[in-house]
């Protein structure tokens, strides 16, 4: 355990001045401000409208870009950028000849990606609440002191967490045994796309394939008008642990644990 | 026996790259693992760090068998493979302080390594815009961050100019005689390793071709005198005349066995009274693969 606490530090200290890091800090907060700017400056064409809508319109500016492409893409990142400053650095072969067990470092790596991606997804939800309270104080005319969505923007986010989690397991996984930017980009890339036209058309079997998951998890929690399929949410309803959820978890676990006897079986580079 | 190995084989595919290798390191020894370029020197350090899975024979490291007791002895040796491994977006002192962190080592430690390898001044600097030695320093840094009882060294002197080089070979001396370490060195260059080395291995496509004190070796090794004349065969007959032996002839110079510098002097003296102009006179190494050859013939 102290082993891989150690790691994980290490991981955070080698990582804390890269991209790597900070995307997990500055994309919450580019896109949230950004959503704060539209309603602040926008703010007649929302004056109309009821709290709860408001909030799910508004809310709905951060949830519909990672929902769709940007958790998946940014998930593949995440799990580059924590593998290439080994491969940049060429550094497997000390982080494999340190006095810690390599379950420890190869666990703490993986644990570290899993909370960047955590992290960057509790910045959404803390800057859409706290952005969206301070729209009620600086801009009252948009009812949003009148309504609390809290609990429902959390489990939303959290619920998004999961459901990346098993292609943050492959990507980690791709990434570790390639050293370069492109295939494992490239093959997630595909699998994403693959992944948003399953989830798009609500196709029964998308559950299954890990790249349809964060699409699924928003679309599952989205509820529009009586009747209609499309235009704008009017609300969220949130199950948490649905089919898609389990499997991703499912894959990320098999994923992870396959992962660390085929990094052992090959020969450190 | 600090490093002791029998029978190790290794191969890559079905190729064989290390064959039954039986190493002998003993404490406190510099011991100089030579060979060409692709004979095995890379392959063999990887097993003895437990980079690569031993397939074949035993390795023992401070007599504890490697594969059980992989952490303990890890957290005693030191290691440097091939280019060091260094972090370019972080500084020297960053690079040390996030190694220190790892093997819980205090940062003062990280103080006294810099100032050791002397990077202080450049401690701040991105690693990323050091100079191939000041690198290489920063990877002997962290190897010794902490003090560890054995020391390998992949060619560490790799790129190093020659000051580079007498620095570190300074340093690997002091850190043996001074604090009674034990430094296992690969290098493909001979001279290098002659200067320090007290026990060398000599390892050529995977199989150990000597093994043996530094001495041991000598008597293998032996210097020739380089003699260059206008006459190249005459020399050669006056000197045998003389009861020198004559190795080779060839057409623009001649060998004879070195034993002192001041033969050296008789020689070149014997030369100039018979009336022969000497152009050249030096004593020289032979190269490995001189060395390779010899040691062929021997066995």
């Amino acid at each position: 355990m102290k082993g891989f606490l150690l790691s994980f530090r290490s991981e955070f200290y080698k990582s804390r001045k890269t991209l790597g890091f900070w995307a997990a800090i500055l994309l919450p907060l580019l896109i949230s401000a950004l959503a704060l700017v539209i309603f602040y400056t926008q703010s007649h064409k929302f004056v109309r409208m009821d709290p709860m809508m408001l909030w799910v319109q508004f809310s709905m500016i951060s949830l519909g870009i990672m929902g769709s492409l940007l958790l998946p893409m940014y998930t593949i990142f995440v799990a580059y950028s924590v593998n290439s400053i080994e491969h940049k650095a060429d550094t497997w072969k000390t982080l494999f000849s340190l006095p810690i067990s390599r379950w420890a470092v190869y666990s703490a790596k993986y644990f570290y990606a899993m909370f960047l991606v955590f992290l960057c997804l509790a910045l959404f939800a803390i800057f859409t609440i706290g952005f969206g309270n301070l729209l009620a104080s600086i801009k009252p005319e948009l009812k949003f002191g009148q309504y609390h969505m809290e609990k429902q923007l959390l489990q939303l986010y959290f619920k998004m967490f999961l459901s990346s989690l098993g292609i943050l397991s492959i990507q980690f996984l791709l990434s570790l045994l390639w050293a370069d930017f492109l295939k494992p980009m490239g093959i997630g890339f595909v699998a994403t796309i693959t992944g948003v036209i399953m989830a798009s058309k609500d196709w029964e079997y998308a559950y299954a394939f890990p790249y349809a998951h964060p699409m699924a998890a928003l679309a599952s929690a989205i509820k529009r008008g009586p009747g209609a399929r499309r235009g704008p949410a009017s609300e969220f309803v949130i199950n948490i642990l649905t089919n898609d959820v389990y499997v991703a978890l499912g894959v990320a676990v098999v994923v992870f644990i396959a992962g660390y006897f085929i990094v052992r079986k090959r020969s450190v580079k | 026996m600090v490093i002791e190995t029998q029978e190790l084989s290794f191969s890559f595919a079905d190729q064989l790259v290390v064959k039954s290798l039986s190493l002998q390191v003993p404490a406190g020894s510099i011991y100089g693992f030579l060979g060409p370029n692709g004979a095995g020197k890379t392959t063999t350090i990887k097993l003895l760090l437990n980079l690569l899975n031993t397939q074949d024979g035993s390795i023992r490291i401070f007599g504890q068998d490697l594969q059980s007791n992989r952490i303990s002895i890890m957290s005693q040796i030191g290691s440097l493979i091939e280019q060091p491994a260094i972090y370019q977006h972080m500084t020297g002192k960053e690079n040390l302080i996030n190694r220190a962190m790892l093997l819980s080592v205090t940062e003062k430690r990280v103080d006294e390594m810099l100032a050791l390898v002397q990077l202080n001044a450049a401690a701040n600097k991105k690693a990323g815009q050091y100079s191939l030695g000041m690198k290489q320093r920063l990877g002997i840094a962290l190897a010794l961050l902490t003090d560890p009882k054995l020391l390998i060294l992949d060619e560490p002197t790799n790129g190093l100019d020659p000051n580079g080089i007498i620095e570190i070979r300074e340093l690997l001396m002091r850190l043996v005689r001074q604090h009674g370490k034990t430094v296992f060195i690969s290098s493909h260059l001979l001279s290098e390793i002659e200067r320090m080395a007290t026990h060398v291995g000599i390892i050529n496509n995977g199989a150990m071709l000597f093994q043996g004190e530094i001495k041991d070796l000598e008597s293998i090794s032996q210097p020739m005198v380089y003699i260059e004349t206008d006459n190249t065969v005459d020399a050669a007959n006056l000197l045998t005349r003389n009861s020198y032996t004559v190795t080779d002839v060839f057409d623009t110079h001649l060998h004879v066995p070195f034993t002192s510098r001041q033969q050296i002097g008789e020689i070149n003296a014997l030369l100039v009274q018979n009336g022969l102009t000497v152009f050249s006179i030096n004593k020289q190494q032979k190269d490995l693969e001189e060395l390779f050859l010899d040691i062929t013939k021997a066995n």
